[in-house]
């Protein structure tokens, strides 16, 4: 009932291309977007910014990285977090290298920076697809993290190889707050993701998708392999880029090489995985499930325990949550092997049909 | 019937006003533990944080509490993982608003993590025996503490013992540095080519990757290189791993020293008598000799409040370790109470005055019944190390069994190290440093 679109109707060619063509889906949007910049920042606590929404966005935006390689152009990429990585050290070395750089432009150089070492990367994508492809994004995976550890310059002569960021100024105004924080990486992330959007949906995206369907026919219509699928590896280094370098300054304060591990470029697969391959609100999903989840568990379960008088120690609890959390995971991809997007996008259906489904 | 229930309300209300008297009577001292039972190194944890947690309520029971405040705690798991570190410092930040013991986090990556936040939220973070050295300098660091010893100071001391045992001269001997190439491994480097440049002695650099479970080619080099000794910067199973290959390439094991993350049992049982000879550093001994330990086993096991459940872990050199930082923490506390009120919890600020103020002399260790657990300490606002002293032990198959007195790594050598460090660091963020001759 809430959901019917039953005289919305379209007179012009923009109306009908718009991102959300649904008029609640609009209003859904907008609300959702001032409550985060507005109602989120009011009420949320220090604990909330600096564990649970900073590190959540980044995450988000690391996996849209993710999602425009693997769920777009399909091509799977074991390396996310060696370009977070990249652009981690990257915006660290503009800060320090470059006198006056104002944050902003080197978080741009961070990510361009990431996306030429992307499409490096990405180059034996050319000749080899699907598994024996993430076997080869999984030397860069340890191919970076190697040279910030070989290479004393890049952390500074840092005895330990560890970096720690620069202050945040933007328009001489130093970010020391968590929330001014959150909200210097909800605008990044709310740009970003928009843009993301706009890319799949314009021709560059249509190529994507066409060479992840099937690349020889793909050629056969004219769209160029190489600079189809380098261009997926440019972009998608880039978000990953530009939220290591949020990672770094916005949400760790200090990071070291070895921070990011092959683990974490799971994570973040899992993360499109678990919400959806091939969607822009997936990726959100995802790293919500795979980020929140755990720390929910954290504090749900021993107050379950007290409840019922269990006798659990913390190491219990952490196992009995590592379990509950691959146990969710399954059921998530039993109930709906598409992710948490699927999920979404049929109920979304089922509500504009609502209450005569057919 | 409401007539009858007056008296049994009033009742009600004046013992629930008597409740929560008693409840504010009782003071507690509260320490946030970022703690890891799990996860690839949780075994180091559980005998770690079990030593911790049983001198807490070692002290809660035989003195109860330090002049009447209860020593309380909440566990919080981190799994080793630096974002889960800083997730759960800032869950049990605000637990720790009004009364905050040290942080122990036995993890550098989570430290380097929490130094700044730290010190904006006026929490002190220790770091015995990892973390950020360069915090050795507490005019730029004033909420963090490299208590007891340093990497850096760690090596220059081995060096000396190396020295007092070639009759006071290195001059044209050759020594590996073996480490794991990391943070950890490399926060040394900088220290032993100190040390070569005075004692005219060589280094050869010679990097494992982690986990290191596989160290022919390195092992391949040092053999060619035959130098005089190897010190050995491990971590996990690299070390049993190192043992094994020393062994199967003809090198001796008691020409080995180790840093003290090298000298638990955890490192050397698994090699069986490969380790057999192998030196290593440590801040703490090993064993159920020393008093307090015994002790704790007897009342706090005895009273059925144990943490261990793996109760042969008592007296390893981890389990003794937690203890240790325990020790050094309550004592902390003990201090803070002196100036700030006795019978009073500390609030973070108060606890890191007190931490800056540590004198804890062999004397009142002995009084504690932690005789020679770990070395004398004097810490104040230019040196949060306190010590820099490392007894050298060494395994004899079956345990750890100190060889030499507490030794100090050459502080003149090293702590300028620290203060250059510490200064570019202040520059990078922009801190203006305290000015320590002002601080008291």
């Amino acid at each position: 009932m809430l959901y019917r679109e039953a005289g919305q109707f379209k007179t012009t060619y923009a109306a009908d291309q718009q991102i959300f063509p649904i008029r609640q889906d609009r209003i859904g949007v907008i609300a959702l977007l001032v409550v985060a910049f507005i109602g989120v920042p009011l009420f949320a606590s220090e604990y909330w910014f600096s564990a649970i929404l900073i590190p959540f966005l980044i995450f988000a935006l690391a996996a849209l990285g993710l999602n425009v390689l693997t769920g777009y152009a399909g091509q799977l990429s074991l390396g996310s977090a060696a370009f977070m990585a990249v652009g981690a050290y990257a915006a660290y070395n503009f800060q320090l290298r470059i006198e006056g750089i104002p944050i902003l432009v080197s978080f741009i150089c961070a990510g361009l920076t990431a996306a030429g070492v992307g499409i490096l990367f990405g180059l034996p994508s050319l000749r080899i697809k699907g598994f024996y492809l993430a076997v080869a994004t999984l030397a860069a995976q340890f191919f970076i993290v190697w040279c910030l550890t070989k290479f004393p310059w890049l952390s500074n002569n840092s005895s330990s190889g560890v970096i720690s960021t620069q202050r945040l100024i933007i328009f001489g105004h130093e970010l020391t707050t968590p929330v001014e924080k959150y909200l210097l990486v909800l605008s990044i992330v709310v740009v970003m993701a928009l843009a993301a959007k706009n890319m799949v949906r314009s021709a560059t995206g249509r190529a994507w998708m066409a060479v992840r369907d099937m690349d020889v026919a793909a050629s056969v219509i004219g769209i160029k392999l190489m600079q189809t699928k380098l261009l997926a590896f440019a972009v998608s280094s880039f978000y990953c880029g530009v939220a290591g370098a949020l990672y770094a300054f916005c949400y760790l304060g200090s990071v070291e090489p070895d921070g990011f591990s092959l683990e974490m470029s799971f994570k973040i697969l899992f993360m499109i995985i678990i919400g959806g391959v091939g969607s822009i609100m997936g990726s959100f999903l995802g790293a919500a499930f795979i980020l929140l989840l755990p720390i929910f568990l954290d504090i749900a379960l021993p107050f379950f325990a007290e409840l019922f008088g269990l006798p659990f120690s913390s190491a219990t609890v952490s196992h009995i949550q590592i379990t509950v959390f691959g146990a969710l995971i399954m059921f998530f991809l039993i109930v709906e092997p598409h992710g948490l997007a699927r999920l979404w996008q049929i109920a979304k259906e089922k509500l504009r049909l609502w209450p005569f489904p057919h | 019937m409401i007539k009858n229930f007056k008296p049994a309300i009033a009742a009600a209300a004046v013992s629930l006003a008597m409740l929560s008297q008693m409840a504010v009577a009782a003071e507690e001292q509260f320490f946030p533990l970022i703690d890891y039972r799990v996860g690839p190194y949780g075994s180091n944890g559980q005998a770690f944080y079990g030593g911790f947690i049983d001198y807490l309520n070692y002290v809660n029971l035989k003195e109860k509490g330090v002049n009447g405040v209860q020593m309380t705690y909440e566990e919080c798991e981190t799994e080793y993982n630096n974002a889960k570190g800083v997730e759960c410092y800032e869950r049990l930040k605000s637990k720790a608003a009004k009364s905050a013991g040290p942080l122990h986090t036995m993890s550098t990556g989570i430290s380097y993590a929490l130094i700044d936040k730290s010190a904006q939220d006026k929490l002190p973070l220790a770091m015995m025996g990892y973390g950020r050295t360069d915090a050795v300098d507490g005019s730029v660091f004033p909420y963090a503490f490299p208590l007891v010893t340093t990497y850096q100071m760690q090596a220059s001391a081995i060096i000396k013992f190396l020295k007092d045992k070639n009759g006071g001269s290195l001059a044209g001997k050759k020594i590996v540095y073996l480490y794991h190439d990391s943070a950890y491994g490399k926060e040394a480097i900088i220290a032993m080519n100190a040390e070569a440049g005075l004692n005219k002695f060589t280094v050869v650099q010679i990097p494992v990757a982690h986990p290191g479970n596989e160290q022919g080619a390195q092992w391949l080099k040092i053999r060619q290189e035959r130098p005089d000794y190897v010190v050995f910067w491990g971590w996990g199973v690299m070390n049993q791993t190192a043992l094994k290959a020393a062994k199967k390439v003809g090198f001796p094991r008691d020409k080995m020293i180790g840093s003290w993350w090298t000298g638990s049992e955890e490192d050397v049982v698994p090699a069986g008598d490969a380790a057999t000879g192998y030196m290593a550093a440590t801040w703490n001994v090993a064993g159920k000799h020393v008093p307090v330990i015994a002790d704790i086993e007897k009342v706090v096991y005895g009273a059925g409040k144990g943490n261990m459940e793996d109760k042969a872990k008592i007296g390893t050199i981890l389990y003794n370790r937690g203890v240790s930082a325990a020790v050094l923490s309550v004592e902390a506390i003990r201090k803070g109470q002196e100036k700030f009120g006795k019978g009073k919890a500390l609030n973070g600020e108060q606890t890191r005055w007190a931490l800056e103020n540590l004198n804890i002399t062999d004397a009142r260790l002995k009084a504690i019944g932690a005789t020679d657990l770990l070395p004398e300490i004097k810490t104040s606002c230019d040196n949060h190390e306190g010590s820099g002293k490392v007894k050298i032990q060494q395994w004899d198959g079956a345990k750890w069994v100190p060889v030499s007195g507490w030794i100090e790594g050459n502080k003149a050598l090293i702590h300028p190290l620290f203060q250059a460090s510490a200064k570019q660091y202040a520059k990078e963020k922009g801190i203006t440093p305290r000015d320590c001759s002002k601080e008291k």
